[in-house]
């Protein structure tokens, strides 16, 4: 037989698993994935730390050209950045522990302020998003896997395929020259409209939520209001993850439902509805989750683009903002922030996954 | 069928003389007698009758015919075995009377399970069929259970299909009931398990008690214990009689080994190539054969003790290996894998000590994880062993480094069990067998190469053109012969073979066999054969080793350890290896079930 | 169906054996066919049938049409990209579409919208096939390298990739961007950024399919086979790994295409692209088509858009189909009755030939 570490002769004897669900494995498992994330992060934050540094310094790039050379070596000695570059590197991972982030220069905001401010709103985004993709990507899927190689399958498939090479701002661009330009249904841009910002003004604490505030303020039209400007950002970002999603619930749950577990469902009496929709989907979600939530991660990327096109004001659009103008500090501070939200995501996705399979492994 | 057979196993009396032989399992058979209570015409009718069947698949290379004009009887509580070699329509024919068919089948004739005919059934009505009047156990135990759900929801989901008012309560304690009938311990506590908890012979007793619990007459068998160990086999074949025995349950057995159908049926199918050719009572189809493929089928099977490879040799040889030098020696040899993350060590051979001589054929023989196949790859370099001594052709193993072992290589051949994997499928035959001449006689010119591959080829008896085709055109026992022949190219010392036969078919195998004897008695190798297959084992090799759990427990020539064996084990291993002849297996049996009757897995 | 009764393999080996059983299969067929046949695309279309074979055919008609454009561009273009003027006289901007010389109008900045749309496809191509080209050949090599190895080197590699690969790929072609070009660029200077940011992000999925693929193989018994005659390090890499590892290749290579171009736009969306003077790339066109979007212009927008669609969706539906082509258990079963059955049907169909005709019958019968 091959590999003896994976099947060969490993002993089978019920004794040596029994107990192995009562809590070690588990715990284990998720000690030893929590304990993953720190080489991940620390992997991004030096990789990216010196990818930036090895064209310059953000003061050069920000500034240079507009001062003279004295000015810019002083202002670059004042940052620190004169010294070597692995100090720089050390003194760099140090901040972070602390959990500062840097200071952005363009308007002098501390990088955990900005994500603070903006993170709400990117996080109100991504959510609507991920809801849009989940009840488009996975009912369809489980309808595509049903009728394999029909109809329906064949029109599922090329529209997630189209959904896939449509880019996220193309897609919104066709969306707002419909509805919002054609139509006059839905807002063009932004989280709300002008009017809705100066009722919102009222509220003493404010959430980062618009949406949680308009509910607490009781104001029917603020609710509405706000729900409109959503619609176009979270139906342009969701149908491009749905369509992703729609292809993972479908190849997984085929896979599944060719296995023998399934026959062996069937010659016991229950309904091919049934089969599809426990006995094969249960064991089609492990890797569906997982993937699922790298998927996530990767909306974050699509938001970028998505708050670009929409100028919702989050994360992705200060991102682009700060790239513009050169303030590579601010970048890289909310790169790094992003890479650690992404790191614990995959975290808790790894998680569930292993909640769903009784076969914890590690 | 022929009904007039006598009820001939010694413990099956008639149908439900012993449901109150067994005091402790007088309730569950109540509950299962309730369940299964039908009016009484249906009793005396046969459970299964297949008309005529004839199954076409659409592929790519047109219309295949897998089953064609197959005609079947079986009454309640009967055993029917249907045997047959890869590709005879055995299994299609047994998923066939649970609907089971892939969509590209197209099926003609008529299946009728407890009078009704299955054939274009679908929807509702097949559903209402399945698990209640007929179940099936497939052959892998471990995928035909769904990993990621517990036990007794599994078994409720049958059970809900046929009585959608049942609760959650009703169904575990029908659970717990039905694997308690199949002997799984503490079953109040384990259907609430997943399926990875159990071993294979226990997931296969919840395969059983599944269809048990639906209440179904006739249980389908695919080929039940062909992926368990020979122990585990004839506790699963002990379980099966007695469902039969207790319930009156009606059996189809499908499978390739001839021992199983000696041990378990009480009539029998052969079928080949679609069709079945020849149909008789047990005991008269291994006395007196009809047809010529039968017999051949028959005679292909080892029968254990039949020919010992030792016996057969003249006293002169026996002295001559006897003094021959060692080959391979091993002194407390002990193998361990690294354990992962800090998890100990898992030690897969412990303190082995064995010598193979030149010339000697060493049978190794054990079950899955025994360390049978480890001890083989480590001799072959392809494991490193731990601690002890191994010396393989005057080279000690421990610590030895690739490049101070690399000339030892060329004087190793092995042989491995899969023949559908030994291949790089992009290479044609003769690339295949000349890359140790590649590798170890760089001098050589292409076309000597080209020589000696044909010579090879014509020494495993196969046409000297297949050098030019890919391994994928050859068949799984040509492949094997072509491995063989790779293993051979080099004349060496040395030839590991690790189940080389164990994916083939009976007369697949007995071919291959023969060929391997001849080889060795005209090269004179030392070999090292492994096998789970005692009879096989025998039949080939000069010594024989038996392995359990990593342990060396009996090791002497083939008579002394079938005839004598010294540890309970091979005890064990013997009397669960079922023999090829009805009359001595149900003896055999007998003594089994004296000494190892209540053991479970 | 005569699987042995000790070692029942596990799962993920019978889905091993499988492929490889597939795979020998895809050799075999092909062996017996003329060069030409045997030639990736050719067998994949030899081999589709149905739904399937459209799809192919679809994908394959929209790359080689993007290709060809790309070709071509000097010709069929009426403009330079970077032209605003013919003749000294300039085109006037956001000409609506239909206008006389501008059959689909022109941009704010005055640019012919055709030109620039024709233009585009050189610059996706180049990007594209930099791109592909570099991390195919980075990724194989690492991942063969490290799959083989394994041990420290392997860990270290794949927890490298696994951290760039679960990192939103965008991001890290911004950084990566910023690193390489400052965010501004000339035509190869800003293709080769971009192409190299992309690399970046690939070159980690390469790795992981292909040492994958290699940790697979190095088990099976032919690679162990080729270890105990004393093979090469060298020789089992090459011969006995690499051929069979890289089938899924093709596959990733155009879901890369794909992504690449995709990731272009992006770049150029945000502002991180090639100057519109030095080339025509379609990223940029969207983003300064947004705010026309608002006053109602929708062609200066649209076209580029569909332009990326139509290639992303070409290259994209080609590897789709060869993925379904390559794996055996999405090949066999489709609707088309006549000529394919399932899995099951599949392997009993095949052994009960294999028992009725050729080489195992004659065995039996020896």
């Amino acid at each position: 037989m091959s590999s003896p570490t994976t099947t060969a002769e490993a002993p089978t004897a019920p004794t040596a698993r029994r107990g192995r669900r009562a809590g070690g494995g588990l715990g284990r498992y998720i000690l030893v994935r929590f304990a993953l994330i720190i080489p991940t992060v620390w992997i991004l934050m030096t990789v990216v730390f010196f990818l930036m540094r090895i064209t310059g310094d953000p003061i050069t790039a920000a500034l240079g050209g507009r001062l003279t050379p004295d000015q810019l070596a002083e202002r670059r000695a004042a940052a620190g950045y004169d010294r070597p570059l692995l100090v720089q590197y050390l003194d760099y991972l140090g901040s972070v522990l602390r959990g500062d982030f840097g200071t952005t220069y363009t308007d002098n905001t501390p990088v955990a302020t900005v994500l603070a401010t903006y993170g709400a709103a990117t996080a109100e985004l991504v959510v609507y998003s991920v809801i849009v993709a989940l009840v488009v990507g996975v009912p369809l899927g489980m309808v595509a896997a049903r009728f394999r190689d029909r109809w329906p399958d064949a029109v599922l498939r090329v529209g997630a395929i189209l959904g896939y090479a449509t880019p996220v701002f193309f897609v919104g661009l066709l969306l707002k020259l419909v509805f919002s330009v054609q139509l006059g249904w839905l807002p063009v841009a932004g989280r709300i409209s002008s009017r809705g910002e100066l009722t919102m003004g009222r509220i003493t604490n404010p959430s980062p939520s618009y949406l949680l505030d308009a509910i607490r303020l009781g104001d029917g039209g603020l609710i509405v209001d706000v729900l409109t400007h959503a619609v176009l950002p979270a139906v342009a970002l969701g149908l491009l993850t749905g369509g992703i999603f729609l292809r993972l619930v479908r190849t997984n749950l085929i896979g599944t439902l060719e296995m023998p577990y399934v026959d062996s469902a069937r010659s016991r009496g229950v309904s091919e509805v049934r089969l599809a929709t426990r006995h094969a989907l249960r064991p089609a979600l492990i890797p569906i989750v997982t993937v699922m939530g790298m998927q996530i991660a990767m909306m974050l990327g699509g938001a970028v683009l998505t708050e670009t096109t929409f100028e919702w004001k989050g994360l992705g659009y200060m991102l682009a903002q700060y790239m513009q103008a050169r303030d590579y500090v601010a970048v890289q501070g909310i790169v790094m922030m992003l890479a650690v939200i992404v790191a614990v995501s995959n975290f808790i996705v790894d998680v569930i996954a292993a909640l769903i399979d009784p076969r914890v492994r590690y | 069928m022929s009904a007039a057979a006598p009820h001939s196993t010694p413990s099956g009396g008639a149908d439900g003389t012993r449901y109150a032989a067994d005091g402790t399992r007088s309730a569950v058979d109540g509950a299962r007698l309730e369940a299964g209570a039908r009016p009484e015409a249906d009793a005396s009718a046969a459970r299964l009758s297949i008309r005529d069947l004839g199954i076409t698949f659409a592929t790519d290379g047109g219309d295949v015919r897998a089953v064609d004009g197959v005609s079947l009887d079986v009454d309640p509580g009967r055993i029917l075995a249907i045997v047959g070699e890869s590709g005879s329509g055995k299994s299609v024919t047994a998923r066939s009377i649970l609907g089971l068919l892939p969509e590209t089948a197209t099926q003609s004739g008529a299946v009728l399970v407890s009078g009704t005919d299955v054939v274009g059934l679908s929807g509702a009505r097949l559903r209402a069929v399945r698990g209640e009047d007929v179940s099936m156990v497939f052959q892998e135990p471990s995928s035909a259970l769904n990993p990621v759900f517990p036990i007794w929801w599994q078994m409720g989901e049958g059970l809900r299909a046929h009585d959608p008012k049942i609760t959650r309560k009703q169904i575990r304690a029908k659970a717990v009931e039905s694997l308690r009938a199949v002997g799984i311990p503490d079953p109040e506590e384990r259907i609430d398990r997943f399926p990875d908890e159990f071993s294979g012979g226990q997931k296969q007793r919840i395969m059983i008690a599944m269809a048990l619990s639906l209440g179904a007459e006739l249980i389908v068998a695919d080929e039940p214990t062909t992926a368990l160990d020979v122990t585990v086999q004839a506790e699963i074949l002990e379980l099966l009689r007695d469902v039969r025995d207790r319930f009156g349950t009606s059996i189809i057995v499908i499978t390739h080994n001839m021992g199983v159908v000696a041990d378990l049926a009480d009539e029998v199918a052969v079928m080949y190539a679609g069709r079945i050719i020849e149909r008789a009572d047990v005991r008269e189809l291994f006395a007196h054969p009809r047809e010529e493929y039968t017999r051949k089928l028959l005679g292909a099977v080892p029968h254990l003790g039949g020919d010992s490879a030792w016996t057969a040799l003249s006293t002169a040889e026996q002295e001559a290996i006897e003094a021959a030098e060692p080959v391979v020696v091993a002194k407390d040899l002990v193998i361990e894998y690294p354990g992962r993350l800090g998890r100990p060590a898992f030690r897969a051979v412990h303190g082995v000590d064995l010598m193979i001589r030149q010339g000697e054929v060493y049978g190794l023989v054990g079950e899955s994880g025994s360390g049978k196949t480890t001890i083989g790859r480590t001799i072959a370099g392809l494991e490193k062993a731990t601690s002890g001594s191994l010396r393989v052709l005057g080279h000690e193993m421990i610590g030895i480094s690739e490049r101070a072992f690399k000339p030892v290589r060329r004087e190793i051949g092995f042989v491995f069990q899969d023949p559908a994997t030994s291949f790089n499928p992009h290479l044609t035959i003769e690339e295949c067998i000349a890359e140790p001449l590649v590798v170890h006689e760089r001098g050589m010119s292409a076309r000597d190469r080209t020589a000696r591959v044909r010579s090879l080829l014509e020494s495993v008896e196969l046409p000297g053109d297949y050098a030019r085709r890919f391994p994928h055109e050859l068949s799984g026992g040509q492949r094997q012969r072509v491995s063989l022949a790779r293993a051979l190219v080099l004349n060496p010392t040395l030839l590991i073979a690790d189940e080389p036969t164990s994916a083939l078919d009976v007369s697949v195998q007995a071919t291959v066999l023969e060929l391997f004897r001849q080889l060795q008695a005209e090269l004179g190798f030392a070999a090292l054969f492994i096998s789970h297959d005692l009879a096989v084992v025998d039949s080939l090799a000069h010594r024989i080793g038996v392995l359990y759990r990593g342990e060396l427990v009996e090791s002497g020539h083939g008579p002394d350890v079938l005839h004598r064996p010294t540890h309970d084990y091979t005890r064990r291993l013997i009397a669960s290896l079922p023999v090829p002849d009805p009359v001595e297996q149900a003896e055999r049996r007998r003594v089994f079930q004296k000494n190892w009757g209540d053991r479970v897995d | 169906m005569t699987v042995s009764n000790p070692l029942p393999p596990g799962e993920e080996s019978l889905a091993q054996d499988m492929e490889l059983e597939a795979e020998g299969a895809l050799v075999a067929q092909d062996a017996q066919a003329p060069w030409f046949a045997r030639l990736p695309l050719v067998s994949h279309l030899r081999r589709s049938v149905g739904l399937q074979r459209a799809m192919l055919v679809v994908g394959l008609a929209l790359t080689a049409a993007l290709l060809l454009t790309a070709l071509l561009a000097p010709i069929i273009a009426p403009y330079s990209f970077s032209a605003t003027s013919a003749d000294g006289q300039d085109f006037g901007t956001q000409l609506p579409l239909g206008s006389p010389g501008h059959l689909l109008g022109t941009t704010v900045s005055g640019f012919d919208v055709l030109s620039r749309v024709i233009w585009g496809t050189r610059t996706a191509v180049a990007v594209m096939a930099c791109a592909v080209v570099a991390s195919l050949f980075i990724g194989v090599l690492l991942g063969l390298v490290s799959g083989y190895v394994g041990g420290w080197l392997d860990r270290i590699l794949v927890m490298l990739a696994d951290a760039v690969y679960a990192f939103p790929s965008l991001l890290l072609a911004i950084v990566m961007s910023i690193v390489i070009s400052g965010g501004q660029s000339s035509a190869w200077g800003g293709i080769l950024a971009a192409a190299i940011s992309i690399t970046v992000v690939f070159v980690p999925q390469y790795f992981r399919v292909i040492r994958a693929e290699v940790v697979r193989l190095k088990a099976e018994p032919f690679v162990e086979a080729a270890k105990v005659v004393g093979t090469g390090h060298g020789r089992i890499m090459g011969t006995h790994l690499l051929r069979n590892a890289t089938r899924t290749l093709p596959l990733i290579f155009t879901l890369n295409s794909s992504e690449a171009i995709l990731t272009l736009a992006a770049l150029g969306f945000l502002g991180f692209g090639i100057e519109p003077t030095s080339a025509a790339e379609w990223g940029y066109d969207l983003n300064r088509a947004m705010s026309d979007a608002t006053s109602g212009i929708w062609w200066t927008g649209l076209f580029p858009g569909l332009a990326i669609v139509l290639s992303v969706l070409g290259v994209t539906l080609v590897g789709e189909s060869i993925n379904d082509l390559n794996d055996p258990r999405l090949r066999t079963r489709r609707p088309a009755r006549r000529r394919s059955g399932s899995v099951t049907a599949a392997t009993a169909a095949t052994s009960a030939t294999a028992a009725a005709s050729s080489p195992a019958a004659k065995e039996a019968r020896a």
